[in-house]
């Protein structure tokens, strides 16, 4: 069966194969270069649950799915994670949506906390009754002269919560256990349904950081499933703001990690500009997170030559700033010294964990959605893909300096050469039986929608996967053997999202 | 060296001239408090995430901010914005207000436009306004998000770590009702319904205007207009 991100399937067509079949296919096409891009659970009638993996070889734009079926009756099947460790948290994710036991799985913890979407009985008792995560066992190392931190989930700073459980000898941290889910709203099940208004109100709050990412691959799943033709100014306004969500992120994770290394001009100024790239998107959409521009069907604001002679004027003036305040973070040896060598993985490591976006990259893996799996004014426009070769914060803070530069000088052509015409073109009714997977590039990586339709062309289930799902466990094997004092830096140095991990 | 302080030069100041002088003008399309058609239209700015909707009409005006919940409900052409109307909060935090923010399923979108204020733009220390890191060096709480299942234990021993007296401050649609996730088993109804608020901020995410014009109302830095 062939699946292309943007492009509606069917149900019916999805290879179903038997559980040893499933195992073997999957743990093969990993062997041969695929990586496990999504793996999770959808209910059929009579209460089985199908377990669907959807490959990506990265260099080929075709995405394969495979599925295997488990039965209510013997809600089991045998771990991938052993031989797959990017199957990792995906596999504890379908123990506890769907309470399917994966046998053999090295660490089965419930990932976000609530009770199964199956209706029958979890496979953790006390998830019903209590509430708060961090009651459940953490790794830990024992010995004479061992100690464990535990940070959160109240922060110093203004940050999400979460659970960070060190390892520590002296200064030296063995390891590092992450706990999130105190973020858990919901959402999946709350984007079912025939109200795709409301629906996609909730992929703008995903991440509100990412909130032009989310709606995007909401917007083209939708869209895909609609068989409805984006009209081409729409598109490339969506890239825009798309670009221009990367740009504040990148420019506000630039002077955090000036921060975290104690060079405060560079924080100071690189978080007054982002605030520039916040008021573009504000001028545009009308919210500085750029939400309420993206609908099924196109954009909802226009941009007028003069606005888009305006950003060109501004963006230039930016850049100039950029490139001054960047060079002076990039050449202090104060900052270098705290960049280099801290945080490292490596490419293999990389690889395994299934890793995507600018922290892959800084890893030397070559993966970017815009490229690899294009969708929307993509496919005309070209980006080069960003890479570093040695995985530690510095490369980490590298790329994303390349991305800025290289996401301003998309911004000057898009909005020099702005196609004509309609920026809005209404969705029919959704296919029924059919599914659509949508992949955007988001600051973060990799973002996946995949959207299922039931008989009547209503949303019967919806899978968001936000790019740090793949990373957190990065940001683990990123702080072995360092100094329990790098943490904040190698943190910021991923700056991953939790409420996109939540959900 | 020299690097730096060129750098520092070409940087200029850029804190913004507000509340000495006007606030800055928001663009066009910004999406600000709502205007109501009759006497008989209600919106609830509690409730309301600020996105186009052909049945809503906004002006933009940022200033949004109540102490009331009841306040938020828009009728006609008046809007009981935040005051100083707790002369003990004017007294002992008027001129230095620590706060402790605590994300409690926020999207992070309330925390980024939180965390803005400490930019150099905005410069809320200048206020004697800060963040801190420990509930015990907090004279109050700053809440975003709609109070997932799995915070709400996290965000009461903070509310009971800070000493009294103490004030709470409710930021975005999320805190303030639910928001857009109020239909979900996972969250609750609103800070409210939790722990008494002092201050209620609406949006989603309010613009950092609107949370510093309500932070200066509530300990009463605002001049009459």
């Amino acid at each position: 069966m062939e699946l292309f991100n943007g492009v509606r399937s069917f149900w019916k067509d999805v290879p179903l194969l038997a559980e040893k079949e499933f195992r073997e296919t999957v743990i093969l096409r990993c062997r041969e270069g695929a990586r496990l891009a999504n793996l999770f659970g959808i209910p059929e009638e009579g209460g089985d649950i199908r377990l669907a993996a959807i490959l990506a070889a990265d260099e080929n734009p075709e995405l394969e799915v495979l599925s295997m079926r488990v039965s209510p009756g013997s809600p089991r099947y045998v771990a991938l994670t052993p031989e797959l460790p990017e199957a990792h948290l995906f596999e504890r994710e379908i123990a506890e949506q769907w309470a399917v036991l994966p046998e053999g799985h090295p660490w089965l913890k419930p990932v976000r906390y609530h009770v199964n979407y199956r209706g029958g009985p979890d496979l953790w008792d006390e998830i019903a009754k209590r509430t708060i995560p961090g009651v459940y066992p953490f790794y830990a190392v024992d010995g004479e002269e061992v100690h464990e931190v535990g940070v959160g989930p109240v922060h110093a700073g203004i940050i999400e919560p979460g659970h960070f459980r060190f390892q520590c000898h002296g200064e030296e941290v063995m390891h590092l256990e992450i706990q999130l889910g105190y973020q858990h709203r919901g959402i999946e099940p709350m984007m079912c349904g025939r109200d795709l208004n409301r629906s996609v109100l909730l992929s703008e709050s995903v991440a509100g950081d990412t909130s032009i990412g989310h709606s995007l691959a909401f917007c083209e799943a939708v869209e895909s499933l609609a068989g409805c033709a984006v009209p081409l100014k729409a598109q490339a306004i969506r890239a825009i703001a798309l670009e221009l969500e990367r740009l504040t992120n990148h420019v506000g994770d630039l002077g955090a990690l000036g921060m975290d290394a104690g060079f405060l001009p560079t924080s100071a100024y690189f978080g007054r500009m982002r605030g520039d790239y916040l008021n573009l998107l504000l001028e545009l959409t009308g919210n500085r997170f750029g939400k309420g521009l993206c609908r099924p069907g196109g954009v909802l604001f226009d941009m007028e030559a003069s606005m888009a002679e305006d950003f060109r004027r501004k963006l230039r003036r930016y850049q100039k700033e950029f490139e001054e305040v960047s060079d002076l973070l990039f050449s202090r040896p104060s900052v270098l010294a705290r960049f280099e060598g801290i945080g490292t993985v490596s490419p293999d490591d990389a690889k395994k964990m299934g890793m995507v976006g600018p922290a892959a990259r800084a890893s030397q893996v070559e993966r970017d959605a815009r490229v690899d799996h294009s969708s929307g004014i993509w496919r005309f426009y070209h980006v080069p893909i960003s890479l570093a070769v040695t995985g530690d914060v510095y490369a980490r803070a590298l790329v994303r300096r390349q991305e800025v530069m290289r996401s301003l000088e998309f911004l000057q052509r898009i909005l020099a050469s702005l196609p004509q015409g309609a920026i809005f073109s209404a969705p029919g009714p959704l296919a029924p039986g059919a599914l659509a997977v949508s992949m955007v590039e988001g600051w973060r990586g990799e973002i996946m929608h995949v959207a299922f339709t039931d008989g009547r062309g209503g949303l019967r289930r919806y899978k968001i996967k936000d790019p740090s799902f793949h990373n957190w466990f990065a940001l683990t094997l990123a702080m072995r053997g360092q100094e329990i004092s790098d943490f904040p830096l190698c943190n910021k140095s991923f700056n991953l999202s939790y409420s996109g991990h939540d959900l | 060296m020299l690097k730096i302080l060129m750098t520092r030069f070409r940087q200029g100041c850029r804190t913004m001239a507000f509340p000495k002088r006007k606030p800055p003008v928001l663009p066009a399309r910004y999406r600000g408090r709502p205007l109501v058609a009759g006497p008989e239209e209600e919106i609830d700015l509690g409730k309301i995430t600020f996105v186009p909707d052909s049945s809503i009409r906004h002006s933009n005006d940022f200033r949004m901010a109540t102490c009331r919940r009841q306040d938020l409900v828009l009728q006609g052409e008046t809007y009981a914005l935040a005051r100083a109307v707790n002369r003990k909060i004017v007294k002992l935090f008027g001129r230095s207000l620590k706060l402790r923010q605590v994300s409690a399923g926020g999207c992070n979108a309330c925390e980024a436009d939180t965390n803005v204020l400490n930019t150099p733009v905005f410069d809320l220390s200048r206020f004697g306004i800060q963040f801190v890191a420990s509930p015990r060096h907090a004279d109050g709480v700053l809440v975003t998000g709609p109070v997932t299942r799995n915070m709400k234990e996290a965000l009461l021993k903070t509310y009971e770590a800070v000493p009294d007296p103490k004030i709470v401050i409710a930021v975005g649609a999320c805190a303030i009702s639910g928001g857009i996730f109020s239909r979900s088993p996972e969250v609750s109804r609103g800070l409210d319904t939790i722990i008494p608020v002092d201050l209620y901020i609406p949006g989603c995410p309010p613009h950092p205007m609107t949370i510093l014009d309500g932070f200066l109302r509530l300990l009463g830095r605002l001049k009459k207009e």
